[in-house]
């Protein structure tokens, strides 16, 4: 019962995580239809830069992980800017080989900078205390509650601001947003800011607990891009259930099936569910 | 069918001879094992090519299909098979996977197709390090032997223990990979994958069977992305996941896009050129991939035809301008 009960325990925690970027992942494809295949390599990049100022800077926590946002936030809106907007008339499948080019980038450009080998950042709140039988720590709590806290206050954003409206205006109806006098460059951006900036923040509580690596960006990366296709694209809702319920799943079959192949869960999932389902299990129009 | 001027036949002659004469000129041992690599990969490639240039279905499982040959060929010569048996056995049976999991992954269309492929390169690739009794896991095969000699009546034999000799017969494979690639690229065939890519509603309102038509062609893709895996093992003489990796597949995708897309030479200069670059940049270390990255994003954006594109492009121009003056 303990080791079930640790199991859900760490789940969550990694569906926290997945959660978050699958959010920021379906925020763009939904909107702008990117297939931004390099949103993995973001969150990467989050995690480094909060260990630029935490571990060399000596910056403190909080302060380190705002600055990752920002910092996250404007690699985002360039990277729309020059690798997706010229794309835009192109045929997907262009895009996504620039996603491809622009994640070799960030991924060798951390390899440049940090070198290849996995890095910790120092744990801010490393107390660990036991309850129910399951060993917690203060970090992994921060991990799901700051998650939750996190999507309220994106929901917030999105439904009760008017740039957050304009947003989901583009999201429904480009041509209907322009009429309407929105700037769906300006929307675009912004939405890059948010989904890069998000990759961040999940990046930043989940640092302090393992250790962060160039190579760790593609494969959280490839799973997030699997939850946004399964749960529907622009999904918050699919998003969300999906990044947990794949923690909990990936932590379960890992604990009790075998760890060297958690990975396939995903994977596996992906492809059974398109070949039944070509659209996605919410999907409405192909991309 | 279309003829090429004259002044193209010269140039694939010349290189075609400069080809058969690389082993006299090749700098150092070194230089000559990234050559074979390099050809190996053009091998691939082409096969890439067909798929994603002339069929526009981004497989992204490529590498899985080249690990597929690879592993089959290391695993067959190990238990004493043949490598002329073992070899297209092994791109038969990548073949044969490929219309395994074809039939389910082109159900999908666009970027959800390149994603279902690169699950599944994932997956094949965990496998391969981790089934260990069968692969070896991440340490992988060692020893494969060299292909069998070739016995030639009152001569003797072929072997293939020094560089020319395997340079040659990995030579002769990529032209007979390249002579098939063209038959089928200007066949009726080659011009239906080219309708799908195009307009794949239209090319179904003609009476084209898109899906049937996008499965032949990925079947084709893998069967000589398995044969240049095979010729890999068999030459380098070990196996490890990486020959599985997705990112082999992005290293694939790079000589592809940066090569050309969508026609014969182009796969061929990328996978020739790129890696003795790289190469050559080994000092750069790292900086090499984000060199290349910012390349890959810089031409998908401004010659999405890549290098052999953009030297068409321009010869098309001066060809325009040489007609307006007359």
């Amino acid at each position: 019962m303990e080791l079930f009960l640790q199991q859900v325990f760490n789940g969550i925690m990694f569906g926290s995580t997945y959660a978050i970027v699958a959010l920021g992942l379906t925020l763009v494809m939904g909107i702008l239809h990117i297939p931004n295949f390099a949103h993995g390599h973001l969150y990467m990049l989050g995690g480094y830069i909060t260990y630029l100022f935490v571990a060399t800077l000596g910056l403190g926590y909080w302060p380190s992980l705002l600055i990752a946002i920002v910092v996250l936030g404007f690699v985002g809106i360039i990277m729309e800017a020059v690798v997706y907007r010229p794309l835009n008339e192109q045929p997907h499948i262009n895009a996504f080989i620039a996603a491809i080019g622009a994640l070799l980038v960030l991924e060798s450009a951390v390899e440049v900078i940090w070198g290849p080998q996995g890095m910790r950042v120092p744990n801010p709140y490393p107390h660990t205390f036991e309850f129910l039988g399951i060993i917690m720590s203060v970090q992994r709590l921060l991990v799901i509650f700051g998650a939750i806290l996190l999507i309220v206050l994106l929901h917030l954003f999105l439904k009760k601001t008017l740039t957050g409206t304009t947003i989901e205006a583009v999201a429904q109806n480009r041509e209907g947003a322009m009429l309407n006098g929105i700037n769906v460059n300006r929307v675009s951006s912004l939405t890059f800011f948010i989904s890069s900036g998000t990759a961040a923040v999940a990046a930043s509580f989940i640092a302090p607990i393992f250790v962060i690596s160039p190579a760790m960006g593609a494969i959280i990366g490839m799973k997030a891009f699997i939850i946004v296709l399964l749960g529907g694209m622009g999904s918050i809702p699919g998003a969300i259930i999906g990044g947990y319920f794949l923690g909990l799943i990936e932590s379960l079959g890992g604990g009790y099936v075998s760890a060297a192949y958690k990975d396939v869960i995903a994977f596996g999932a992906l492809i059974v569910i398109f070949s039944i389902k070509p659209t996605g299990l919410f999907g409405k129009k192909e991309g | 069918m279309i003829t090429k001027p004259l002044h193209t036949k010269l140039l694939y002659g010349f290189i075609l001879l400069a080809a058969l004469l690389l082993p006299l000129y090749v700098p150092d041992p070194y230089m000559f094992q990234v050559v074979i690599m390099s050809l190996i990969f053009a091998i691939a490639v082409l096969a890439m090519n067909l798929i994603i240039g002339f069929t526009g279905q981004a497989s992204l499982a490529h590498a899985a299909f080249f690990g597929f040959g690879a592993y089959g060929v290391a695993i067959m010569t190990k238990a004493g098979i043949s490598f002329w048996l073992a070899l297209p056995a092994a791109a038969s049976i990548s073949a044969l996977i490929g219309l395994i999991i074809g039939p389910p992954a082109l159900r999908t269309r666009g970027s959800y197709f390149a994603i279902v492929t690169l699950a599944f390169g994932v997956i094949v690739w965990i496998v391969a390090g981790n089934w260990v009794q069968v692969t070896g896991g991440h340490n992988g095969i060692f020893g494969i032997p060299r292909p069998t000699p070739i016995p030639i009546p009152f001569i003797g034999a072929i072997e293939f223990f020094d560089q020319p000799a395997q340079y040659y017969l990995v030579l002769v494979f990529l032209l007979l990979t390249l002579f098939i690639m063209h038959r089928i690229v200007y066949s009726i065939f080659g011009l239906t994958f080219m309708a799908v890519r195009n307009n794949e509603p239209l090319a179904d309102a003609v009476g084209i069977n898109t899906f049937t038509t996008k499965l032949i062609s990925f079947v084709i893709a893998n069967f000589f992305a398995g044969l240049a895996g095979g010729l890999y093992a068999a030459i380098i003489g070990a196996v490890s996941p990486s020959v599985a990796a997705h990112l082999l597949t992005f290293n694939f995708l790079i000589f592809l896009i940066l090569g050309g897309m969508a026609s014969l030479a182009g796969p061929v200069v990328g996978a020739f050129a790129i890696p003795i670059l790289m190469e050559l940049l080994q000092d750069l270390g790292h900086f090499r991939m984000l060199f290349f990255g910012v390349l890959l994003v810089a031409t998908i954006i401004y010659f999405p035809r890549g290098f052999v594109g953009a030297v068409r492009q321009l010869n098309d121009k001066i060809a325009a301008r040489r007609q307006a003056k007359s």
